[in-house]
């Protein structure tokens, strides 16, 4: 399993409109590299979806092509609604899945 | 006829490049030709199987890039949507598209009403100097786009 991590503030306020900062280990191979040893083509294997769950609801999401760079970096940004989970997820072509959950805490 | 008049472009163009880089450049060129590549027109072809027969107006979509880019591995690109983000009015989804790039899709965001604010950062890769659009859809159904050129000094795409 890939590392993930994700950064957000520490507390929110209620409709507060806050940043999600996310960064996730991944090699994001290309399929276009070839091995310089071998002159063979490495296999394309890239994180191709990420979604963000948060109050039940999917409130943002994301389709990956191998344009994006090695170890993703994403920030988006969210409305504060009601403490609880948010749930990032992250899926390569593997269909390996990365997945971590941070609490987001709505204050007033 | 129409042919004739490309082929005779391209082999003034090669000369150029041999008079002005050297035989290395050439050598580069037809690289590259033996390549599938992305250009304008395929950017055009595949934002009309995203959205449609649509013509995408212009403004509302901000492409925040670097002029110039080093490292073609990671380019860091911040695209920011201008929406109220409520629940009748808000940017559904937004497609990044790379001209010169080896495929010109780059990614799709999907935004929602709780997103807030319609900006998202991340990095991408750049095989050269091209331009970078972005193509944001609106929940009522309007399109919107924004263009920006940057210069690459060491590609990222392998190969």
């Amino acid at each position: 399993m890939a590392k993930a991590r994700v950064k957000v503030p520490r507390s929110v306020k209620k409709g507060q409109v806050f940043e999600v900062k996310s960064l996730v280990s991944h090699k994001m191979e290309t399929g276009l590299r070839k091995n310089k040893k071998t002159g063979k083509k490495i296999p394309r294997d890239i994180i191709n979806k990420f979604t963000v769950n948060y109050g039940g609801k999917e409130v943002f999401s994301a389709d990956w092509h191998p344009a994006v760079s090695a170890n993703p970096y994403t920030s988006f940004f969210v409305k504060a609604g009601a403490s609880g989970p948010m749930i990032l997820k992250w899926t390569d072509d593997a269909g390996k899945v990365t997945e971590k959950t941070v609490k987001i805490n709505v204050s007033g | 006829m129409s042919e004739k008049i490309i082929t005779r472009k391209i082999r003034r163009r090669d000369l150029l490049a041999m008079a002005g880089t050297g035989v290395i450049a050439v050598a580069g060129i037809g690289l590259v030709a033996g390549q599938a590549k992305a250009d304008a027109a395929a950017v055009a072809k595949l934002m009309k199987t995203h959205i449609g027969g649509k013509t995408p107006k212009s403004g509302r979509v901000t492409l925040e890039l670097p002029q110039i880019a080093e490292n073609g591995n990671t380019v860091p690109i911040a695209v920011e949507v201008q929406s109220p983000m409520t629940s009748s009015d808000y940017v559904k989804t937004l497609h990044v598209y790379a001209e010169g790039n080896p495929s010109p899709e780059v990614a799709t965001f999907r935004f929602s009403p709780e997103s807030g604010k319609a900006r998202v950062s991340t990095r991408m890769r750049m095989r050269g100097s091209q331009n970078i659009i972005a193509v944001a859809e609106m929940s009522d159904g309007s399109v919107y786009m924004g263009k920006k050129a940057v210069k690459v000094t060491i590609g990222g795409c392998g190969g």
